[in-house]
């Protein structure tokens, strides 16, 4: 799976998580709290989400490299490779 | 009596099955407008069902109805309509002396059923149980979720009382206004009892789950061929005031809290006691320092099960035997059975009467059952009768916990 294909499968997530926002104006290097209506409940339900639709695990140790778009794409190919 | 001792309500938000205000949901219960549809429900296919069809965004953003419930949502809609009918100035109001009181049949069923089938779906993959499952689930969640909502710091919690609910979150409010605990409550009941499968087939195994080839023939309480409950979810809010208050502001005022009285059959789980019905509403109307024959309407709690509706018709013909004035009527036929929010939502759809001086008719009566015969029913026909002055309204639910709240036009 591509870089982009992660990208966009975390956007999806994020739209549903949080509908309200406009995930097309995020900025891949950025903290995606800083640029979102994110709290930490809201990262454990991306988390979540991973696992229900990808089968892709996130151990807790790991939650901050969920900390921005760039981040997770880095993060998260090699579990889609 | 002391203004401050006399409770008005000054604001109504609801929602129901066949109307998302008073003025929409009265005009279907004169026209004899059923909310009851046939829904999809989970393993069990097509069913006779109320759903609610308001819209969810109007004070909620999608991901707050996200994160919340079914029932949040529908409390935090019918609380905000309430503040808005009120017309008091939610901006100036101390938020610290406001109260949330909301009447619920049950909560959590929703969420917990979901989230195992959502598990079943998924080889029982038990990591994919929501962190959200116990905000959502906790007892005080509806409440909870109209502070966050309205922010509101004053006390909030639910009334978990079956299907007697709605009066039970009402005369919850009236209480904690009169002991000073709180200067406006946000009082009623809310139920989203239809979102759930179990519920519906926890009534088929009773034999008391209401069928029909047309959804809107579905519930029809007193009827001699009824064959049990609609699932119904729905909501009612009311703002309560003291009347020093209310005057204060020049408010509007839809009614005044007369009386009420909440008792316990101490017989059965499921089937109720007429004597202690009949014991529950007399006790109400002498709290309120009145006779039987000045009670002009009853509302019957009247769900559509056999045992349910003779026992409470002849409670309702004990207790006013002594009443040729007292009409009764039911709104069930109509709206199903909304559970938490039967009692709330039904007293509403009876209080333009004490403007316009008509009653509701209850619908569905094919053949009134011989057992339910009551004098001065009120079924199918609207029916003008003038002056109404005192309403009383029954909600009984499971357990055998009976309600029965009075309310009197207000004159100055």
């Amino acid at each position: 799976m591509t870089a982009s294909n992660v990208r966009q499968i975390v956007l999806d997530i994020i739209s549903d998580i949080a509908p309200d926002e406009d995930v097309t104006v995020i900025d891949d290097a950025k903290s995606l709290r800083e640029q979102l209506d994110l709290d930490s409940m809201d990262f454990l339900d991306i988390v979540m989400e991973l696992r229900k639709r990808h089968k892709v695990e996130v151990p807790q140790e790991d939650y901050s490299k969920l900390a921005t778009l760039e981040s997770c794409v880095s993060y998260l190919s090699p579990k889609f490779a | 009596m002391d203004d401050t001792q006399r409770i008005v309500m000054t604001g109504i938000g609801l929602t129901a099955p066949n109307g998302n205000n008073l003025e929409q949901f009265r005009q279907n219960l004169l026209d004899c407008k059923s909310g009851v549809r046939h829904v999809d429900i989970r393993y069990m296919g097509k069913q006779a069902a109320g759903l609610c069809d308001f819209d969810e965004y109007k004070f909620q953003s999608k991901k707050l109805r996200r994160r919340g419930t079914r029932a949040g949502s529908i409390s935090i809609y019918c609380a905000n309509e309430a503040v808005k009918d009120s017309g008091i100035s939610w901006e100036t109001v101390d938020k610290s002396m406001v109260g949330v009181y909301i009447g619920i049949t049950e909560h959590g069923n929703v969420e917990t059923e979901n989230e195992i089938f959502e598990m079943h779906q998924n080889n029982l993959d038990w990591k994919l149980w929501s962190p959200h499952h116990n905000p959502r689930t906790v007892s005080n969640s509806p409440a909870g979720e109209v502070t966050l909502n309205l922010n509101i710091t004053g006390p909030h919690y639910t009334l978990g009382s079956a299907c007697a609910g709605g009066n039970v979150g009402i005369i919850q409010g009236v209480q904690q206004l009169l002991l000073g605990e709180v200067d406006v409550a946000l009082a009623g009941g809310i139920s989203e009892s239809p979102q759930t499968f179990g519920i519906f087939a926890a009534f088929a195994a009773q034999g008391a789950l209401a069928h029909h080839e047309d959804p809107t023939l579905a519930s029809r309480p007193l009827d001699k061929n009824r064959n049990g409950i609609a699932i119904s979810e729905g909501g009612c809010i009311y703002v309560l005031e003291r009347l020093s208050d209310a005057k204060k502001r020049n408010a509007k005022i839809y009614a005044e809290i007369a009386g009420y009285a909440i008792n316990s059959d101490a017989t059965d789980f499921v089937n109720p006691n007429s004597e202690r019905q009949v014991e529950c509403m007399h006790k109400a109307i002498k709290r309120a320092g009145l006779k039987v024959s000045d009670i002009d309407l009853v509302n019957m709690h009247a769900t559509g099960t056999g045992t349910g509706d003779i026992n409470e018709s002849k409670a309702v013909r004990d207790a006013f035997a002594d009443s040729d004035k007292t009409y009764i009527n039911f709104t069930k036929g109509h709206i199903g059975h909304c559970m938490g929010a039967a009692g709330a939502l039904e007293l509403a759809g009876n209080i333009p009467s004490f403007i316009d001086g008509v009653i509701h008719p209850g619908m569905n009566v094919g053949e009134l059952d011989p057992d339910c015969v009551i004098k001065n029913l009120v079924f199918n026909e609207p029916k003008l009768v003038g002056n109404i002055n005192y309403i009383l309204n029954n909600s009984f639910g499971m357990l055998g916990i009976n309600s029965a709240l009075i309310i009197k036009k207000y004159t100055v």
